[in-house]
């Protein structure tokens, strides 16, 4: 019982990755009719946005310390920030060790940007264009995007721990009236979830509830329609890429702390994020969140030792072979509309 | 009656220089200019370097092509000589190889096996590369030690951990100075018994691929000597990067130890995983849940941050040896890049020299000859105190560090704290050790090439 309450834990903070860059992915393609497979390197930038600004932070005067040396012998230079200068050493220690929680005011502009660059510069010109070529040029664009994070920041991973407040784990296994100590479970994972939580309902509160989302579905049901009545339906959609990449942007930065970011994130849960956006149904909003936290616990709970045991290997086919499954039995994935891709 | 003494190099002496005899009425004739593979005829002799330029693994590549370049510099008489003056041989004059200047070509093996064969392969046929040397995956390092073998040229190999590229894989051409997985388990474990008791309860979660297998057993097998139990044992794949889930069975399993065989990203990952999941603050069993990671490097430790504090692993060395070997490349290499060399800037360094010098003790570039010197080769001055490179399975044979991750550390350089020096007498092995591929396990014949 215990193990199956850590494996759904578990579940929850990846599957809260999967479905926001799921979402995004199908924003996109609902709107743009784009696959976009640039989306997993924009959930990388912006895991380095939380990297950039904790750097920024950290920028530095160096003041060469005479009582102690490097390990070439020299005087030791010791770096003070220069927020240490202006705000105080106490205060300046505060506002470094809460760089990813402040990463999220500067990730919003930055991806914003970055999509909207995207999309005009490179994606415009694809609209047109088969399938096949739309995802050959974001492919492409994921590459240069990775290796461009690569050239800056070196291939390791770059720790980005979270602030001091939330290291630690949450001992549910006490809290729910288990033994304690045995259902633990971190808290930044805790905050993770609730922020995914948060980002979904807002994106579909906005879709839902204000003229501009309304103008956005009204699009993506006819989008002829929509521009025979005179709204210049293209701006807005360029819009909902920039916010696609803004989504992807914050799923990143706060997943910063949970893994270290290095350049080649963004692929690794690319592919597992296409399923998803399969799974769910292609142009589903819910479908996609769904499918997200739905293959992400079925994930989590593969790799448990007493399943591994009986079907060893699974945990690495798990997510295909549940995909193969619904797409056989639900064509159109978990909750996809008719006449998607289908034309 | 005069009484033989057959002797293993005796014979291949005798060979040799019957090979060289009957080889004579053809060496000068145009249709067989060289004796072997790319055999340098000009001023200059080429060498290739194969390292991760892209891939999980090119910050490791890159500085390991640092050093390279550095032992390059060296050999030709440039810089400050780093540890050519330290090497107990005196046969390097900063002149070359031979006299021949040294040139290099790289190659980007991008921590795949084919990619790798092909760089090298390349280097080989296109560049006229005598040597080849590099890697930072033992993956990668077997199977270009294999196509090395084949073409007839020398390779030294970089960072390769695996039992198997000495063990079960060695190749009469091929030549490593790095420690590997049985040296690792041997080192640890007697200071893990030190520290945690012998009454220990272990989980291995241990990266799927052969350098993965190899520690496990060698990790396993020199604790349960010491009393140790292995609980359980799971296979995470390469690809993993959230480990979440593997590690939470660990908190049920009734371990008291968890050991990650994961390098790279692996290790970062997982060990930053396990120090999420609060496992270091636990108590199971009436004892502090430990950590331990066999394989460090310093370029890891860097990524996982502060996680790595207090958690022991074994190194083949550190730029914080006061030894003068280590000294004296500590100063060229901080010098020129303004930091400090990885364990892996420092085996490639030593490879190239130990190379160089090799070619210069056999006054000659033929791969044979070449093996032929460095085996059974003995050497100090290089970073690793006196160490053995053993004929039987071309495995240098010297001191390992067991390290743990710094406390306070210093300077972002500052992450190991050398524990212990293993005497060497403590990881050497028998060439047919079971670990190693038993009795199976042979060189085959060295390889000239055409």
């Amino acid at each position: 019982m215990e193990a199956i309450i850590l494996q759904i834990l578990n579940g929850l903070d990846k599957g809260s990755a999967y479905a926001l860059i799921a979402l995004g992915l199908t924003l996109i393609f609902g709107t743009l009719g784009v696959v976009n497979f640039a989306h997993g390197a924009l959930f990388m930038i912006g895991a380095f946005c939380a990297v950039t600004l904790s750097r920024i932070l950290t920028a530095s005067r160096t003041v060469i310390d005479e009582t102690k040396t490097d390990f070439l012998g020299n005087p030791l230079k010791v770096d003070v920030p220069h927020v240490y200068d202006w705000f105080g050493e106490a205060a300046g220690a505060t506002i470094i060790d809460w760089a990813v929680p402040l990463s999220i005011l500067f990730a919003i502009p930055v991806m914003m940007l970055i999509g909207l660059i995207m999309e005009r510069g490179l994606i415009k010109h694809f609209y047109s264009r088969p399938h096949a070529d739309q995802i050959l040029v974001t492919f492409g664009l994921a590459i240069v995007l990775q290796e461009i994070i690569k050239y800056f920041y070196g291939a390791n991973p770059i720790p980005t721990p979270a602030p001091d407040a939330f290291r630690g784990s949450f001992d549910f296994g006490a809290a729910l009236g288990f033994d304690p100590n045995v259902i633990i479970y971190p808290y930044w994972r805790l905050v993770y979830f609730a922020f995914a939580a948060v980002i979904i309902g807002a994106v579909f509160a906005f879709l839902q509830f204000t003229t501009f989302g309304m103008v956005v579905r009204a699009g993506m049901a006819d989008r002829e329609t929509v521009g025979l009545l005179g709204i210049d339906i293209d701006k807005r959609f360029t819009l909902m890429f920039g916010l696609a990449a803004a989504v992807a942007g914050l799923a990143g930065v706060m997943y910063a702390p949970i893994n270290s970011p290095n350049y080649h994130m963004g692929m690794d849960f690319l592919v597992l994020s296409f399923v998803v956006v399969v799974v769910g149904g292609m142009g589903s909003l819910p479908g996609a969140v769904a499918a997200g936290f739905l293959l992400g616990i079925l994930e989590s709970f593969a790799s448990m030792g007493a399943v591994l045991e009986v079907l060893p290997g699974i945990n690495q086919i798990i997510i295909y072979l549940v995909a193969i499954i619904i797409l056989l039995t639900r064509p159109r994935g978990l909750m996809g509309r008719k006449g998607v891709m289908e034309e | 009656m005069s009484k033989t003494n057959l002797t293993r190099r005796g014979v291949l002496k005798t060979s040799a220089i019957a090979g060289a005899g009957l080889a004579v009425p053809t060496i000068f004739t145009a249709s067989s200019a060289s004796a072997f593979t790319n055999e340098p005829m000009g001023s200059t002799v080429t060498l290739g370097f194969n390292v991760p330029q892209s891939g999980p693994y090119a910050d490791e590549g890159a500085d390991e092509l640092r050093a390279y370049e550095l032992a390059v510099e060296h050999l030709n008489g440039g810089g400050d000589g780093g540890m050519m003056n330290t090497f107990s041989s005196k046969e390097l004059q900063g002149n070359g190889i031979l006299g021949k200047k040294v040139e290099y070509v790289t190659g980007d093996t991008q921590t795949k096996s084919d990619a790798a064969r092909a760089s090298a392969k390349s280097m080989i046929e296109k560049d006229g590369a005598i040597m080849i040397t590099g890697g930072s995956s033992s993956g990668v390092a077997v199977a270009v030690q294999a196509l090395c073998q084949e073409a007839g040229v020398i390779f030294m190999a970089g960072l390769t951990h695996s039992n198997d590229t000495t063990g079960k894989d060695r190749k009469a051409n091929g030549f490593r100075h790095f420690f590997n997985s049985y040296m690792s388990g041997a080192a640890l474990a007697p200071v893990l018994a030190a520290e945690y008791g012998t009454d220990r309860k272990a989980y291995h979660l241990t990266a799927d691929y052969n350098w993965g297998y190899t520690t496990e057993e060698a990790v396993r097998a020199s604790t349960e000597a010491l009393g140790w139990e292995t609980v359980n044992a799971v296979k995470t794949p390469l690809t993993a990067t959230d480990f979440s889930a593997y590690i939470t069975p660990v908190l049920q399993s009734g371990a008291d130890t968890l050991v990650l065989n994961h390098y790279g990203g692996n290790m970062v990952n997982s060990l930053t995983n396990a120090v999420q999941f609060g496992l270091r603050d636990k108590q199971v069993n009436g004892k502090d849940f430990q950590i331990v990671v066999p394989l460090y490097s310093r370029l890891m430790a860097r990524g996982a941050g502060a996680n790595v504090k207090g958690i022991f692993g074994s190194t083949n060395w550190h730029w914080s040896l006061q030894d003068e070997g280590s000294k004296a490349f500590v100063k060229s290499f901080g010098e020129k890049y303004g930091f400090p060399p990885s364990q892996a800037a420092h085996t490639t360094y030593v490879q190239t020299l130990l190379y160089a010098d090799a070619v210069q003790r056999a006054g000659s570039f033929a791969p044979c000859a070449v093996a032929e010197a460095l085996e059974d080769y003995e050497f100090d001055g290089l970073g690793n105190g006196p160490t053995l490179y053993r004929a039987d399975d071309h495995q240098c044979f010297k001191d390992v560090l067991v390290v743990k991750g710094k406390e306070n550390p210093q300077s972002e350089f500052d992450l190991l704290e050398i524990v212990e020096v293993t005497p060497v007498e403590q990881v050497t092995y028998p060439p047919d050790h079971p670990q190693m591929g038993g009795a199976d396990a042979t060189l085959g014949t060295c390889n000239n090439g055409a």
